[in-house]
Order: C-alpha cells, then structure tokens, then sequence
C-alpha cells in the first residue's frame, strides 16, 4: 500500500482497531486505515456500507448521535482525538466539514463566511473582510459574488451554495476538509467545478470525501478506500485499485456487479 | 354518402352518471355556511362595538376620553379620562412580558436544544397544561399566595395592587411564549444545526446565533400573542389588581385595567343606554383598537425580520 504518493506525504490521520455502535448495531467493523495528509482520500461503498460513519468519527459528529458508542483509536497529528482533554470544538475548528446537502445559514454571504472566524474570536471588520475574500477565492467564488456580499445566501445557485460551504469552512483555517457526498445534489457542472476546487485545495488541506460516484473518486482522489457492511475491504493508491483490484468485492462493486 | 370505411361497428362507451352527485353539492354550501358564522360574528361585533361606542362619543368629546388623566364615570364628579386605565393595562402587561418573554424563551431554548427527546415528551405537555387552568385559580393564586409573599418585601404594599397581578398573568402565558417558540425553534432544519457545530460552535452559540435568529419571525409571534393575551386578560386582574383608576407606574400600588372595569360595570346595575353604560363599549374598542394594531405590527415584524431556510 505504500507507493509514491504516499511515500511523499506523511501520515496525517491513523485509525487502529475502530468499531463503532449505533445502540446494538454495529457499523463500523475493526477499521485499520492511515490517511496522508495533504492529499485526497475517497471513501467508497453501497449505501449504509459506514463510509459517512468513518467520516464523521474524523470530527467527532457522530457524538451528538444518542447511543453512539466507540471503540479504537482515531489519531489526528498525533493526538488521540477521543481522548479526554481533546475539546471537540477545537478539533472541528481544525477538521472542517461539507455535507451532502449545500446549507448555508439564512444570513448574507458575507455573515455566512464570517460566521466561524466571529464564532472564534475575530472582531475586527477589516481582518474579517480579508477572511472573507480570501476564502471565497480559495472556493473559486469571489468573481460570481464580490458585489453581493449583503444578499442573501439563498440567492445563490445551487452549486454556488455548496462552494459558499466549503468557504465557509475553509474561513476558519481548518488542516482537514471532509466532503459527504458534497456534490451529489448538484449538477454536473457545478460537480465538475468543485472537483476542480478540490484539485486545487489539496495543495494546502488534507481532504476526505465520501462519494457515491466511482468516477469522481477516480477522478479526484490519490487513495482510494472500499467499504462493504462497516468492513473496510481494500485501501490502495486510486489508480491501483480501479484497475488491479486485490479484493474480488472491490471488483464487483467496481465493475458495476452490484451497489 | 357512400360508407366504404370497412369496420362497420364501434364500440360504444357510455358516459352517463350513475352515481348521485348530490352531497358534492351540498356539502360545500354547508362548509360555507360554517365559515361564513363566524365571519359574520366578528362583523356583528365589531358593527355593536362600533355603534355604541359612536353613541358613547356623542356625549363625551372624543379628546377629554383620550386624553383625560382622571377616569371617574360612575361617581361624581364625573370623568373620562382613560389614560389611568390604559396606564393600569400597560403596568400589569409590561410586568407580566418581562416575566414570560425571557422564561418562555429560555425553557423554549432548553427544551429544543437541550432537553433530551425523553424530557421534552414529558415536559412539553406538562407545559401545555399550564395554559389550561382557569384564569381565575390564577387570579386567587396571586391574591392568596403571591401577594403575600411580596409583602414579605414590600411591606408599605397594599393588597391589591399591579406587581402581583402582573407577575401571575406572566406566569400563566409562559406556556405560550415557550410553547410556540419551542415550535419555531423545532422547525429549524437540522442541516443548519449541524453546519454551525461543524465550524466549531457550542451547543449555545448554535442556540443563540442560528437557531433563535432563524426561527426569530416565530418567536416574536409568540411574544406579541402573548402580550395581546395578557392585555385581554381580566380575571386575574379583576382579582388581585384592584378596582382603583389611578394614573401611576408604581407596580405596588392598587390600579385598574380596562378589563377589570368592563367587568366591574357589566356587574353592576347601570341603565342600559346611558353613558355610563357607553363607557364599557369605548373601553372595549380601545382594547380591540391596541390588539389589531399589535396584531399588524406582529405580522410586519415577522416579514421584516425573517430568514428563510
């Protein structure tokens, strides 16, 4: 599992031994899985296969879930994210998080942006205007809205929403960027360009998506990772485990057999 | 015309009616009648209102009733000034938001942000409950037991008198401030919830920066149903709050609103027919007059403060 990608970018997450309980049901089946940082890692699987679990273990969103219990180690930069001095609100100032669903808040653009950095601790309304713009040019947005900061954020278009969301997450400097499902609402242009987005943001964050679309994972992602029944099968580099599968299930999922 | 078409038959449908249609006729006429009852009764109230209180402005001019600081009609001298009820309304309705708008706002943030699904089942109707007791079990909770008790600090009170009155007429629309806001707050979608605690906010800055703000449209709603019910509210204050016109903003005095005085006169024994009878229905439009304009000041509020989602 080890090639030159990987060699080149260290290891930024390291999960050992993960199960996790929705009350009696068990969805995530002893997961073992390093991600680098600095690169795209896709998530890929049928429905309820608990690739959107894993993820959510990366910021700690399945807490507010009742009856939610955990087991192994998740570790982040070294840190051991469950332990008991991590503050959760930290680590999601640091883990940044974009959902299936675009969801702005019903504020204007600008406040949208803003919205994290004010959340922790930034007054001051020039140091807030260059946050703002540079986030929106990082989505690659700030050319469609730079007139439009007051108007609401429901205004905008679908997919000018969910880059508005990676915005908003990227406004308080995360180190990880999780994407769940974020372009399976939209069309295939506003998908095209937010995988381009994330071409570009890879550069400077480590990015986990969740994607039900086996060509965006191809085309996107350096690693790929397969998940069936809350067991990981089989995590290689991309290219290797569209075209030489190790696992006959990765092959069958690939190849169209089933899901 | 020669037929050389060659199928000679046609299969025949028939579109006849085989049902009675009678109760789709019927039906709606009696549905309208339904609606149109109660439409006319707010019309014939208003048109009762409207007339008496016309006749009632016939012998007393229009601006000594407004603007009058001495309300006296049944005893001589006599007066018509409502500023002293109206002060007396006020007193009692500004005591009573002050204590349900941040109760009911406050236990409406616990039970939809905080409270486990397993307390706010329970909670909730427990809460719905209060709204249902007699106002006038209210009205001797506040005589017998929350005067008292204010007393205990301010002895010079007397014992009827505003602050207590005030404060139970809070108590009792608590439930709907919390109530419907709780029901604002609920209709929140998650999605936005979830998107603020991934930015890193507390369960109270989700509260208080993207819920209460999305759902503020409600909530006010809430508030101004609430202060309209407790304007109209008149047992407890007929009860605990005194039957003394008395112009003032001392909580600890004896005052009168105008629904304890409608009461008082509708009581008693004054002719139909004279002005002093008048009174009760210039009283009663005034009332009406401050509702339906905090009703549209409600609606504009809602609009102008709403953020959709």
């Amino acid at each position: 599992m080890s090639t030159a990608t990987q060699a080149a970018n260290q290891t930024l997450i390291h999960i050992e031994q993960l199960n996790l309980y929705y009350g009696t049901y068990h969805a995530l089946k002893n997961v073992n899985l390093t991600i680098p940082e600095k690169a795209v890692t896709a998530f890929i699987g049928p429905s309820g296969c608990g690739k959107s679990t894993l993820l959510r273990t990366l910021n700690r969103m399945n807490d507010m879930i009742d009856g939610t219990r955990i087991e192994g180690l998740v570790s982040m930069g070294g840190t051991d994210i469950y332990s008991s001095d991590v503050d959760v609100e930290t680590l999601r100032k640091k883990v940044g998080m974009v959902f299936q669903q675009p969801n702005p808040f019903p504020k204007s653009i600008y406040d949208n942006i803003a919205y994290g950095p004010r959340l922790h601790g930034i007054k001051s309304k020039s140091q807030l205007d260059e946050i703002v713009e540079q986030s929106l040019k990082q989505a690659v947005l700030w050319d469609e809205v730079k007139d439009y900061l007051k108007r609401s954020a429901f205004s905008l278009s679908g997919g000018q929403q969910q880059r508005l969301c990676i915005a908003r997450a990227l406004a308080v400097n995360p180190d990880v960027l999780l994407m769940d499902e974020a372009t399976s609402a939209l069309d295939p242009i506003s998908t095209l360009k937010i995988e381009e987005l994330v071409q570009e943001l890879k550069n400077k964050y480590t990015i986990v998506m969740v994607t039900h679309n086996m060509q965006q994972a191809a085309r996107t992602s350096d690693q790929t990772v397969f998940f069936l029944n809350g067991e990981m099968v089989e995590f290689d580099q991309t290219e290797t485990l569209f075209s030489n599968p190790s696992d006959k299930r990765t092959e069958d999922y690939i190849t169209g057999r089933f899901g | 015309m020669e037929s050389n078409v060659a199928p000679s038959t046609t299969t025949k449908m028939n579109f006849k009616n085989s049902r009675s249609h009678l109760s789709d006729k019927i039906v709606p006429i009696i549905l309208f009648l339904c609606a149109a009852l109660s439409v006319l009764t707010t019309i014939g109230i208003v048109v009762t209102l409207l007339s008496e209180t016309i006749n009632f402005f016939k012998s007393v001019p229009f601006m000594d009733f407004l603007f009058g600081t001495k309300w006296s009609p049944l005893i001589e001298p006599k007066a018509f000034g409502i500023l002293p009820l109206l002060s007396g309304t006020l007193l009692v309705t500004v005591i009573a938001c002050i204590v349900a708008i941040p109760i009911g706002l406050a236990s409406a943030i616990y039970l939809s942000e905080y409270a486990p699904k397993r307390v706010r089942k329970i909670v909730k109707p427990i809460l719905e409950v209060l709204a249902g007791v007699p106002t006038i079990v209210y009205g001797y909770f506040a005589l017998t037991f929350v005067t008292p008790l204010l007393k205990s600090i301010f002895p010079s009170m007397g014992v009827f008198n505003a602050l207590s009155a005030g404060i139970v007429v809070g108590i009792m629309i608590i439930p709907m401030v919390s109530s419907l806001s709780e029901d604002a707050m609920s209709a929140v979608p998650k999605s936005l919830r979830h998107g603020a605690y991934a930015l890193g906010a507390t369960r109270f800055e989700v509260a208080l920066k993207i819920v209460v703000p999305a759902a503020f449209s409600g909530i006010v709603s809430s508030a101004v149903l609430a202060f309209s019910r407790a304007i109209g509210e008149t047992m407890i204050v007929a009860v605990a709050a005194g039957a003394t016109p008395n112009l003032t903003l001392n909580p600890l005095e004896s005052i009168q609103t105008m629904t304890a005085y409608i009461v008082q006169v509708s009581l008693g024994d004054t002719p139909h027919g004279s002005v002093e009878y008048g009174t009760i229905f210039a009283v009663g439009m005034t009332l009406f007059v401050i509702t339906f304009l905090l009703n549209i000041l409600a609606q504009y509020v809602a609009r102008r403060f709403r953020e959709e989602y």
